[in-house]
């Protein structure tokens, strides 16, 4: 389940970008007519008109849809064709959706449009999963370069690494798993954006995660 | 710059260099040895820490002994705070009391995961993290407020410090970490366990611009066993080949009393270096169960 973030928050981490490809999701969030063909439709209006009046200026937008956003092999055959004439892509899928499109694309910027609620029921086939999101309700993408410390980081920190952190790997599973926070060190500095790995995350707001939860797909 | 309202920060303000100690109060209802270690240690260190259930084993509550060896003792304390086991809530609660107690330095961690301590099944809480629980600290001692806003009557004063991973790999991310922190109001940092100058001088080089106070630290080895879990087990931690074999060969020697008397030589020696060549303002000795090894390598430190 996903909420739109507002939009002066996407504008903001639009920022400066010239090519923007706006994909949505036609899984979960599409379902829900939050992610779909049309929802992208409406928020390429949206950003052109906003990014005219306030920036004075005409982004160039793409739109697509992939099936489902958190299967990298859909998304590499919508992707791939564009991805070198865009500087970042803005999903519109969930925190998963971003996190697989920012593995993919390392060097693209790749922004939240959703704030992920909570994720419903879903049948998953066998095999190996890796949690990517937790549904925290604000979603915190853009500063971490794609990579969720919420889910990822054992003790989900917001400002980390912790001390346990050892090359590279963290002190939870005796060091074989990666630490989360090292990830986003990598993945921002490679992107030559550092100054996001320092910026202060304040005490997260636990209200969004409480449980059991409700929302309503109208803005509930 | 914050006041200084500990011993501790101003000794370190008056250009002393300082040294604090570390207590460990176990699974026990009894104070005698962390009272005994304290009374070993007055006179020699500014301050002790003692320490919040540390590698996740629970025990005794810090703020008790960190009380009581300030009133007893004579001794001041750094009460060392983790986020794992206490929400937002119970840190304020825990952080009034301390302040009605006349706890001066408070040492803000986020402490190891459950899963690896004496009581794995535990829910952790993680409600903050160390950062943001700086942030709160500060918020209280220079605002007067909760993080909410909420006034809160007669704040506490304290002095608040940070942990560093000082063999941190990669080391860049602990330092702009570290940076975040002394943003939000940090008096000063203790670092882990350091057996090697050359890496605590690239440390205290990569910090050198924050400006905040370091105080490295020394965990002298009690036994042969200790040394073989840390090179074991704690990741990290890099004990040069010699310092190693200097243990081990002082154990076939003379057993015990010989592995103490190496392990003065060898951690004075350090101690005199790094005062010597490094910027720090001072040393944190964590030779918890065998304090009475403080006073010699301080001696020997010169
Ligand atoms: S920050 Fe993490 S948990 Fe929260 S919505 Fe984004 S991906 Fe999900
Ligand atoms: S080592 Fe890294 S992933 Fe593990 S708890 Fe610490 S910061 Fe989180």
């Amino acid at each position: 389940m996903v909420r739109k973030k507002p939009m002066d928050q996407i504008l903001a981490m639009i920022g400066e970008c010239k090519n923007l490809l706006i994909l949505g999701c036609d899984g979960c969030a599409g379902v829900y007519q939050e992610g779909g063909r049309k929802q992208v439709e409406l928020m390429k209006t949206a950003i052109e008109m906003a990014e005219e009046v306030k920036k004075g200026r005409k982004v160039n937008i793409l739109t697509d849809v992939v099936e489902r956003q958190c299967e990298s092999s859909f998304c590499a055959s919508v992707v791939n064709p564009v991805i070198h004439n865009v500087d970042a892509i803005l999903s519109l899928g969930c925190g998963v959706g971003v996190q697989v499109l920012a593995d993919m694309y390392p060097n693209t910027l790749i922004i939240p449009g959703h704030d992920t609620m909570f994720i419903g029921v879903e049948d998953r086939e066998s095999g190996m999963f890796h949690e990517l999101c937790k549904a925290c309700g604000s979603c915190l993408l853009y500063e971490t370069g794609g990579i969720c410390p919420v889910a990822r980081c054992a003790k989900s920190l917001l400002n980390g690494p912790c001390g346990g952190q050892s090359k590279g790997k963290c002190e939870v599973g005796g060091w074989k798993k990666d630490c989360a926070w090292v990830l986003i060190y990598n993945r921002l500095k490679d992107r030559e954006r550092l100054d996001l790995f320092t910026v202060f995350r304040a005490p997260k707001d636990f209200r969004e995660m409480q449980h059991p939860r409700e929302f309503s797909a109208s803005g509930g | 710059m914050r006041q200084a309202y500990s011993e501790l920060m101003k000794e370190i303000s008056a250009g002393k260099f300082v040294y604090t100690g570390e207590l460990e109060p176990v699974k026990t209802t009894s104070l005698k040895e962390v009272l005994e270690g304290a009374q070993t240690l007055k006179g020699h260190v500014v301050a002790v820490n003692v320490t919040d259930n540390p590698t996740a084993f629970a025990y005794m509550n810090a703020l008790i002994p960190s009380y009581v060896i300030q009133r007893d003792v004579g001794v001041e304390a750094v009460y060392q705070m983790t986020v794992r086991d206490r929400n937002r809530i119970a840190l304020l609660s825990d952080i009034l009391a301390a302040g009605a107690l006349g706890i001066k330095n408070i040492l803000a961690l986020s402490g190891d995961h459950t899963t690896v301590g004496d009581t794995p099944q535990a829910k952790p809480v993680y409600d903050l993290d160390s950062t943001t629980f700086v942030y709160m600290l500060s918020k209280i001692v220079d605002e007067g407020v909760d993080l909410n806003g909420n006034r809160v009557e007669e704040p506490p004063k304290f002095n608040v410090g940070i942990a560093a991973n000082i063999n941190a790999d990669p080391l860049e991310p602990e330092i702009l970490k570290l940076e975040r922190k002394v943003k939000l109001g940090v008096d000063f940092i203790q670092t882990q366990a350091v057996y090697d100058v050359e890496r605590a001088k690239r440390f205290m080089e990569a910090v050198d611009y924050l400006n905040t106070p370091v105080l490295i630290g020394l965990a002298p080895f009690r036994s042969v066993g200790m040394l073989d879990w840390m090179v074991k087990f704690v990741p990290g931690i890099a004990v040069p080949e010699e310092v190693q074999e200097r243990i081990r060969l002082a154990d076939k020697r003379g057993g015990k009393a010989a592995v103490l008397e190496e392990n003065v030589e060898i951690f004075g020696d350090l101690a005199r270096e790094l005062k010597k060549t490094t910027r720090a303002k001072g040393l944190h000795l964590m030779a918890i169960g065998f304090e009475h090894i403080v006073p010699r390598i301080i001696e020997r430190a010169g």
